[in-house]
């Protein structure tokens, strides 16, 4: 469960989060909707702790704790995932190298023993499957040539594999097409549980035919605006944003 | 033991000793131009020619290539016979018209030229130099470029002829300013000629320099042109040295410094003659700039040709293009050194560099030095260099459809060559450049 | 992935003071007096008790030396160094010359084992290693150990300290020994020709792929004391050997001098493959002291098809000056050069290739990869040439710089020279960072800064990793990380 409580961030001094509070308890599936430049990916962002914002105030507790003290890897071993909307291209590693310095390292942090080689290999090699993602692809460096599905098919293995608390997808139907969109959708479907939770960010309501949310939020000059239930993206759908940015101001 | 291994001078050395002794008192300037003569002579004294020990010499021995230092050319009589001279060998570019500023043996003749337009002053060295104006001295010497090129220092030790060109702030020219340099022929001589080329804020101008020469008479060129470009103003530039006589020697500077948004775009065509050295110095001084420099040079014979850029951005955003083609052919040598230096604090410089050269020749000979010099971590820059031969397959190809087999390897060629005359703005400027490159190409099967 | 695992260990379990090689041994010595003449030159020579010629050998370098100037082209900058106030000669006192291993003082083996480098048979053939190295141990001028040296020698493959050749093979020692570097060649290879002390030496006889790799593992210990070993390998036709070359030393405030010549000679259809981890200390982070690594690394592809390929790790020294190069002499020759060069802190590298094309249908292939950090300069400088003769010579080369903080330098100086119409040369080079975006990325999925540095780092030298043989390889990857260090914050 997260809790975002009276959020406060900016970025280069300019204000980009001016008291957001957002809770997603365990089991949900949240979907945050909102036009341009309202702080969405800025709020993926400062949940995951990228350096260079810096949060003026407020809390964001996981489970209770307070994660603003961390770095983004403490952080991610904590169990917060954040699906890239551009992952970022590793030359020279391959996927396979990535996937395990990744779970291993935060399998450490948490004083939990590393995976063998072979107990590694076969989880990859499951949830690969999974998400169609094609043995050789393993072994090429991470993210390197592959196309915006593949980009987009591996975030989501990596989300499978490292089995975070609290994920964020950040605009993942970015440049995907309806098939890639289905695949990606089943994936992150299958992967929903009672104890995790998704704060899913997009700008269309597409993606929500896909993956189904349990509550919507609308964003806007880095406020949450207004709550409702997944009938609202639908709304939103058809009648734009218009009405709610208002709101904020 | 460096001074041993530092020979006496050469006759040409001991020669230019003679003859700055001879004509210092006749050059043009005031007493501060007369301090900045001596310093720079001095400087070249102790440095000498440019031998290959010098490593941004690395591929030119000048000093091996002049056996012997011609007298400074004297002021030409403008006559008939000069107009009639320049009206054969510099026809006008189809479909351009320009405005004129014609310099002969390196001296401005006004005689000769157009009338400038509104926003545009154009003045003789001769007249800049005896007024000697402290900031235009400061802006003719281009202080921080070119430090320690015994040849630069050598053309303001002699500078006889040359012109300066201001364009007014916020001016934007419309027809391309064209420097015709002639040369008279009259007898051997040298040419000291340095050019100024002002562009003020937000102003716009394209400068052509054409030189024509019938290389009747061996000649030494020594030639610089300082372009600063103020914030904001854009400059576009074409430069199409002559083909001189063989066993000429000819060394073309252009210093360029720019301000913040400014642009400079740059190309050089080399057709060979002799010895050319075209060394061009470009330093980004203000944020968000962008300078382009481009070329190509076709070489036959013994013609010597290097290229060699030094590109300075001190200055963080700013974005340089170096493209050059070279094509070799005959026992010709070309050169190709380029060097971007990124200083510390110019983050987010974006530099790419090319050289690509074809040999058609087992006696020619292409030298690439490709130099990156980076103390700033936030960059992206590159550069690659290739030499080939033209592609075999291309070249069959196109005679399987029928064309025969010089044909095609002109096609290929000019081809290969648009690659760079395409980053040449102004469309018949580009035609021109294009049928000078025709007529090299015509003449390869006729050598 | 293994790798990457002990590599981000590593890093972790290396305290502060990342250099683990800098002790410093308490052995006893022999030296020469401080200093350098005809006399100097002598006295190494009779300690060796050299035949004539090649007494007269080194006199003639020392006398050439005299003449020549240090050079000053590369970018690199240190103070002028005291020829005069060096020790040319220091031999652990209890070793006279090569012995069995049983002889060998016992203190001296710890010293190897305390690097790592096993020096007993018995106990490498014990060991986990599932291949077998031979070893060449130096210790300063003196090489005190030779390891598999009689299963070598049923194979026919000479593998010995060249003191020990110029007695045993003087007619090979004398045919090839500055064949390659002739003695006039360069400022610090003349200076070696005059006041080499010992190196490795090796033949491979025509036709055999020796049996095992071949490893040298240089140690500077003595204080002030210059070292100039001299490696001279030779395959015959149809023959192949890879070999590995290891040094450390110890931390000292002072500079040391290192001056090696590598001779390398391949006949018609031979391989040599070359690799060296160069781990010399490299001074502490304010510049002081440190090795000054002056290497004149040669290969000359004799005959026709034949190989050589230099694989090298730069990790030390706090000033490199080397140039490990090939002549492509016989038709169809091939050379190679890769490279990774890492400066940190003060360090100053001006390390890259010559690849001279003489031969028919020759081809050579250089990978660059140079990595900066701290306040280092790291230069590449590169030739390639085709002389007339050499129809359809062919080079491809890549030179990839990438620079960690803003207070470093990366240069990149290729010389490409193209005097054939038929040769086809192509060069790129890029200059970049570890984006912050790739950092972030990384340490989203759990990774900390410096581990996720260490992973890019490795991506970014891959591809010359993989040239390297295995156990070095794992070697060299964990240097890296230790390498750069502190580097990201």
């Amino acid at each position: 469960m997260i809790e975002i409580r009276n959020l406060h961030a900016e970025i280069d001094g300019k204000k980009i989060i001016n008291g957001l509070s957002l809770t997603v308890n365990d089991g949900e599936v949240a979907a945050i909707m909102g036009p341009n430049g309202s702080g969405k990916s800025t709020l993926s962002y400062v949940i995951s702790g990228r350096a260079g914002y810096e949060v003026t105030g407020g809390e964001i507790l996981l489970n209770g704790e307070n994660i603003l003290e961390m770095n983004a890897a403490e952080r991610a071993a904590k169990g917060v995932f954040l699906a890239f909307q551009y992952p970022l291209e590793i030359p020279g590693v391959t996927t396979m190298t990535f996937l395990k310095a990744c779970l291993n390292a935060q399998r450490k942090s948490r004083g939990e023993a590393e995976l063998t080689t072979p107990d590694f290999m076969k989880r990859v090699k499951a949830g690969a499957e999974k998400l169609g993602v094609p043995q050789d692809m393993l072994r090429r460096a991470l993210n390197v040539g592959f196309s915006g599905g593949e980009k987009k098919r591996m975030e989501v293995l990596q989300m499978s594999l490292l089995e975070p608390t609290f994920a964020i997808l950040d605009e993942t139907d970015s440049g995907l097409d309806i098939d890639a969109l289905r695949i990606v959708s089943e994936g992150v479907n299958a992967l929903r549980d009672p104890k995790r939770s998704f704060l899913v960010i997009t700008h269309y309501q597409r993606l929500l035919d896909y993956i189904v949310p349990d509550t919507v939020h609308v964003m806007s000059k880095g406020q949450i605006v207004k709550t409702g239930a997944k009938e609202l993206a639908l709304e939103l759908e058809a009648n734009g944003y218009r009405d709610f940015v208002g709101e904020a101001a | 033991m460096l001074g041993d291994v530092k020979a006496a001078h050469s006759a040409a050395e001991e020669k230019l000793v003679a003859e700055f002794a001879r004509a210092r008192g006749s050059l043009p300037g005031a007493a501060p131009v007369g301090a900045l003569r001596d310093a720079a002579f001095e400087a070249f004294k102790s440095a000498g020619l440019p031998t290959r020990r010098v490593e941004a010499w690395h591929y030119t021995d000048l000093r091996m290539a002049m056996r012997d230092a011609l007298p400074v050319a004297p002021a030409p009589k403008a006559d008939a016979s000069l107009k009639q001279k320049l009206e054969k060998l510099a026809p006008r570019i189809a479909d351009l018209e320009t405005t004129r500023l014609v310099l002969v043996d390196g001296y401005f003749v006004a005689e000769l030229s157009d009338v400038t337009p509104k926003g545009v002053t154009v003045t003789a060295l001769s007249e800049a130099l005896a007024k000697g104006d402290a900031a235009f001295v400061e802006a003719l010497s281009a202080p921080g470029m070119g430090q320690g090129d015994a040849a630069l220092a050598l053309n303001t030790a002699f500078m006889q002829g040359g012109v300066i060109i201001d364009v007014a702030a916020g001016t934007h020219v419309a027809q391309p300013i064209e420097m015709i340099a002639l040369s008279s022929e009259m007898s051997a001589h040298a040419v000291y000629a340095r050019s100024l080329l002002r562009v003020g804020k937000g102003a716009q101008v394209t400068l052509i320099e054409r030189e024509v020469s019938t290389a009747s008479q061996i000649e030494q060129r020594n030639h610089a042109l300082v372009v600063s470009v103020a914030d904001e103003a854009q400059v576009e530039h074409v430069f199409v040295p002559a083909i001189l006589k063989s066993a000429s020697t000819y060394v073309a500077s252009l210093l360029a410094i720019l301000g913040a948004k400014a642009s400079f775009n740059s190309f050089t065509l080399v057709q060979g003659g002799g010895l050319l050295r075209r060394q061009i110095h470009m330093r980004f001084d203000g944020e968000h700039a962008k300078g382009q420099l481009a070329g190509a040079s076709v070489l036959r014979n013994k013609d010597h040709a290097d290229t060699t850029l030094v590109v300075q951005h001190v200055a963080a955003h700013c974005q340089s293009r170096e493209y050059f083609k070279t094509v070799l052919d005959g026992e010709s040598t070309g050169i190709y050194q380029g060097k971007v230096i990124v200083a510390p604090g110019a983050q987010k410089t974006d530099g790419a560099m090319k050289s690509h050269a074809i040999l058609l020749s087992d006696d020619a000979t292409m030298n690439n030095k490709p130099e990156l010099e980076i103390f700033a971590d936030d960059v992206v820059c590159g550069h690659g260099a290739t030499v080939a031969q033209l592609d075999e397959d291309q070249v069959f190809y196109a005679m399987a459809r029928g064309l025969p087999k010089p044909v095609a390897e002109s096609m290929l060629l000019e081809a290969f060559v648009d690659e760079a005359t395409d980053r040449v703005e102004s469309e018949p400027v580009r035609v021109y450049l294009t049928s000078l490159i025709g007529q090299w190409l015509s003449q390869r099967g006729a050598a | 992935m293994a790798a990457v695992q002990e590599t981000v260990d590593r890093v972790k379990s290396v305290d502060v003071d990342a250099y683990k090689y800098g002790f410093v041994s308490d052995i006893e010595s022999e030296k020469a007096p401080k200093g350098l003449n005809e006399d100097i030159v002598r006295f190494i020579s009779a300690k060796k008790n050299e035949p004539a010629w090649l007494t007269e050998w080194r006199l003639e370098a020392y006398r050439l030396w005299l003449t020549m100037r240090e050079p000053d082209w590369a970018r690199v900058d240190y103070p002028k160094i005291n020829y005069q106030d060096l020790y040319y000669y220091s031999a652990p006192k209890s070793t006279p010359g090569p012995k069995n291993i049983d002889e060998v003082d016992p203190e001296l083996l710890r010293v190897y084992e305390k690097l790592g480098i096993p020096l007993r048979e018995q106990e490498i053939l014990a060991g986990v290693q599932e291949r077998r190295v031979a070893v060449d141990a130096v210790f300063d001028s003196v090489s005190v150990a030779t390891t598999f040296k009689a299963e070598l020698a049923k194979a026919g493959v000479i593998f010995c300290p060249i003191s020990e050749a110029v007695h045993t093979h003087p007619e090979l020692v004398k045919k090839y020994l500055g064949s390659v570097v002739p003695t006039s060649d360069n400022y610090y290879a003349t200076l070696n020709s005059a006041v080499f002390s010992d190196g490795s030496f090796v033949y491979i006889p025509p036709g055999v792929r020796c049996p095992m790799e071949l490893s040298t593992y240089f140690r500077i210990n003595e204080q002030n004391t210059g070292q100039f070993e001299r490696t001279l390998i030779i395959a015959d036709k149809g023959s192949y050997v890879s070999y590995l070359e290891g040094c450390t030393a110890p931390k000292r405030d002072e500079n040391q001098l290192h001056a090696a010549v590598v001779e390398l000679i391949t006949l018609d259809d031979a391989e040599i493959k070359y690799s060296t981890v160069q781990n010399w200390y490299p001074g502490d982070a304010d510049g002081k002291g440190g090795i000054y690594n002056f290497v004149t690394k040669r290969g000359d592809c004799r005959g026709a098809r034949s190989k050589i390929s230099w694989t090298q790790v730069e990790t030390g020294s706090a000033i490199t000056w080397k140039y490990p190069s090939c002549i492509l002499r016989g038709d169809e020759s091939r050379g190679e050069f890769y490279s990774i060069a890492i400066s940190n802190g003060r360090q100053q590298v001006d390390s890259g290739t010559k690849m001279i094309h003489l031969g028919k249908n020759t081809t050579s292939r250089i990978i660059s990869k140079g990595i900066s950090a701290g306040r280092s300069n790291n230069t590449y400088r590169g030739q390639v040439l085709a002389q007339k003769r050499a129809t359809n010579a062919r080079n491809f080369t890549n030179c990839d710089s990438l620079l960690i903080g803003e207070t470093c330098g990366a240069h990149t100086i290729p010389y490409i020279e193209a005097k054939n119409a038929s040769a086809v040369f192509e060069h790129e080079a890029t200059t970049s960072k570890i984006s912050e975006d790739q950092l972030f990325y990384c340490m989203q999925r759990g990774l900390s800064a410096e581990e996720a540095t260490a992973l890019i780092v490795n991506g970014f030298v891959r591809d010359v990793l993989q040239q390297l043989p295995m156990e070095f390889a794992v070697e060299a990857q964990k240097l890296i990380s230790i390498s750069l260090e502190g580097s990201v914050g």
